[in-house]
């Protein structure tokens, strides 16, 4: 087996896909009992097509081919675009907020939150309800983006218990 | 590894996955007082307030830009106002009044906000990164050099490079740069300016340019007046007497003229850059220049002056990613150490092993600050690396030698000055020269000629964990 380059946990672990590795977190092996221990994580990465604006891939990921079906993920995905377009729109609500935080020298951001701010908390109502709906029944975990600096979004695949151990 | 068996979706009961988030693993370490985000920060930056403010780490230039405005302005109020507002109109320290506390609001706001900062790459990110680039790169031979890691992307029909940034572990996005300065990556980086003491990004860049416009009128205008003063005094007593009556307008004319030619150039040079909706980084590089080739065009620019004006003033200001008052998680992913060795491609097996235990030795103490590694992050890692523990020197062969020849190779590569307004923006360090100071853990004294203080305290960081882990 070639030596890899990255973590050698890669190593102590079979090759054979490209993207996952098996990484069983120390804290969830002495927590098993009550937290099923992560099988993988998937990453979707940003779509830069369209500039600077948070967009996400809607690559349909391998890894979640067993799990969950290409329309509901790419439906997640889509919606979340959606939100995140509608966080940074350029338009004259923006704009009327701009002006009104400049001439009161952002002040008014003690007292009210920013446009971007409200979207943000309705994606993370979104991504929670769809947590609970689709993906944690299906033994995955969506991460918010936000928490991962608007890079990706994490999904964590947690393994079946009938399957056992750790692959 | 597929879960399910690689077949049809089965119908087996997946487990309930909790989704509130139920922490009950105790660190001992942090039990007591939970940690916010910033004490732990990656970055060379300097928080203040419990977190609500953020600078650079050099700060001097700040605090002496700061005193130059405060004490100009308050010589101009106290000496020349009150002739002027008998004399002339009492609007004159109104309009001067106003105009300081917009410039000293600016100023603050600039200074104390978070630029833009990206968040460092959590391990798994990264290395979903590094397998990912790794099957791109396909297989290579001992000893083959593969290309500098870059993305290609097509943003508005023009072709935009993606650079990896071996610091923070992930493909910056279109118009990021990473600062050297403050260790960081920065989304729409402009340049980083020491006059008030932190980068300029997305998220500060219009507090800056209202800063200097600001500032800009402020210079002018008490020039001005105080050039007014001097010669109104001077009808009445001549304009020796007239000196010598207030001697502070000397100062502040002298004071201001030689900071009007800057301040105005600037101010100038950053409406051109608004308005075509360009970075100084860009505008340096020649990014968008016709020069490049007749194609090149800004695919970031809306088409008109008055639509950048409007976005880049007005548009919407995105949230801080990197959330310096949150409370760190006892189970939050650790974000990666910045690797300089990370990579092996083609490695031997003894120069794998070690450039395997460089991340996982670094990634205890992965602060590039002066704080000690946290005794907690060592548990998480350990167990995890099923290598020999008392195995932290490297070998001491031929790596060595190649190390030294591609010192002289890191030096510029790795330089990413950004002086105030003027900045040169590098490509990350050859693959080869990362090679080479991978093995060099314990050679860190060698990286000492350099004079990044990055480099001195990574490697002091991953000599010292050598040490923790080894006495564990």
């Amino acid at each position: 087996m070639r030596p890899r380059s990255g973590l050698l946990i890669q190593d102590t672990i079979q090759s054979g896909s490209r993207r996952t590795f098996n990484m069983a977190e120390t804290h969830s092996l002495q927590d098993m009992r009550q937290q099923a221990a992560i099988a993988s994580k998937v990453f979707v990465q940003r779509d830069y097509s369209t500039g600077t604006t948070c967009q996400f891939q809607m690559k349909f990921l391998p890894e979640l081919e067993n799990r969950i079906d290409k329309q509901q993920f790419e439906e997640t995905v889509r919606t979340l675009n959606n939100l995140y377009a509608e966080a940074e729109k350029i338009g004259g609500k923006s704009y009327l907020e701009g002006c009104l935080a400049c001439l009161t020298a952002y002040t008014i951001f003690l007292c009210m939150e920013t446009h971007y701010e409200k979207v943000l908390k309705k994606i993370a109502k979104y991504i929670q309800e769809q947590n609970d709906k689709i993906y944690a029944p299906r033994g995955m975990l969506i991460t918010d983006p936000i928490e991962r600096g608007l890079r990706v979004i994490e999904i964590t695949i947690y393994e079946d218990r009938i399957g056992g151990n750790g692959r | 590894m597929l879960p399910g068996g690689g077949g049809p979706m089965k119908d087996c009961e997946y487990s309930q996955i909790i989704t509130r988030s139920s922490s009950t693993m105790e660190s001992a370490h942090t039990s007591n007082t939970p940690r916010r985000k910033w004490e732990v920060f990656p970055g060379r930056n300097k928080f203040f307030c419990n977190g609500r403010i953020i600078m650079a780490r050099q700060t001097g230039v700040f605090y002496f830009t700061l005193v130059l405005i405060v004490v100009t302005s308050g010589l101009f109020f106290a000496f020349d106002c009150p002739y002027l507002a008998v004399h002339i109109t009492p609007a004159v320290p109104v309009i001067g009044g106003i105009l300081f506390f917009f410039v000293m609001g600016t100023l603050l706001r600039t200074s104390f906000s978070d630029p833009g900062v990206l968040p460092r790459a959590t391990a798994h990110e990264a290395a979903d990164l590094e397998s990912q680039i790794d099957v791109a790169n396909g297989s290579s031979s001992v000893g083959y050099r593969p290309p500098p890691r870059t993305k290609e992307v097509t943003i508005n029909g023009q072709s935009v490079k993606l650079k990896y940034c071996f610091t923070c572990k992930i493909f910056r996005p279109p118009r990021a740069s990473h600062c050297s300065l403050c260790d960081n990556c920065v989304e729409r980086f402009d340049h980083h300016c020491p006059w008030v003491g932190n980068c300029v990004g997305k998220r500060n860049y219009r507090f800056f340019y209202m800063f200097i416009l600001s500032l800009s009128f402020l210079t002018i205008f008490i020039f001005a007046f105080v050039i007014a003063h001097v010669i109104h005094r001077s009808h009445q007593t001549g304009f020796l007497n007239a000196l010598k009556d207030s001697p502070a307008s000397v100062l502040e004319a002298v004071v201001c003229f030689f900071s009007v030619w800057s301040i105005v150039g600037l101010s100038g040079f950053h409406t051109y850059l608004i308005s075509s909706n360009q970075t100084t980084n860009e505008d340096i590089k020649g990014s968008w220049s016709t020069k490049r080739g007749k194609e090149n065009y800004n695919p970031y620019s809306h088409g008109n002056i008055v639509s950048n004006c409007c976005v880049a003033l007005c548009g919407p200001i995105p949230p801080s990613l990197i959330d310096r008052r949150g409370f760190i998680q006892p189970d939050a992913p650790q974000s990666v150490a910045p690797s300089n060795g990370i990579t092996m491609y083609g490695a031997t097996q003894s120069h794998s092993n070690m450039a395997a235990a460089t991340p996982l030795l670094q990634t205890d103490p992965h602060l590039a600050s002066d704080e000690p590694p946290l005794p907690g992050k060592i548990s998480l890692s350990a167990p995890c690396a099923p290598l020999p523990l008392g195995q932290p020197t490297p070998p001491s062969s031929t790596p060595n030698l190649s190390c030294d020849t591609t010192l002289s190779d890191m030096l510029p590569t790795r330089e990413e000055q950004g002086g105030p307004h003027f900045l040169t923006p590098e490509e990350a360090p050859s693959p080869l020269g990362m090679l080479s100071s991978g093995s060099s853990l314990t050679h860190s004294h060698t990286m000492h000629v350099f004079n990044l203080a990055s480099q001195d305290s990574l490697h002091e960081d991953s000599v010292r964990g050598l040490v923790k882990l080894s006495s564990v």
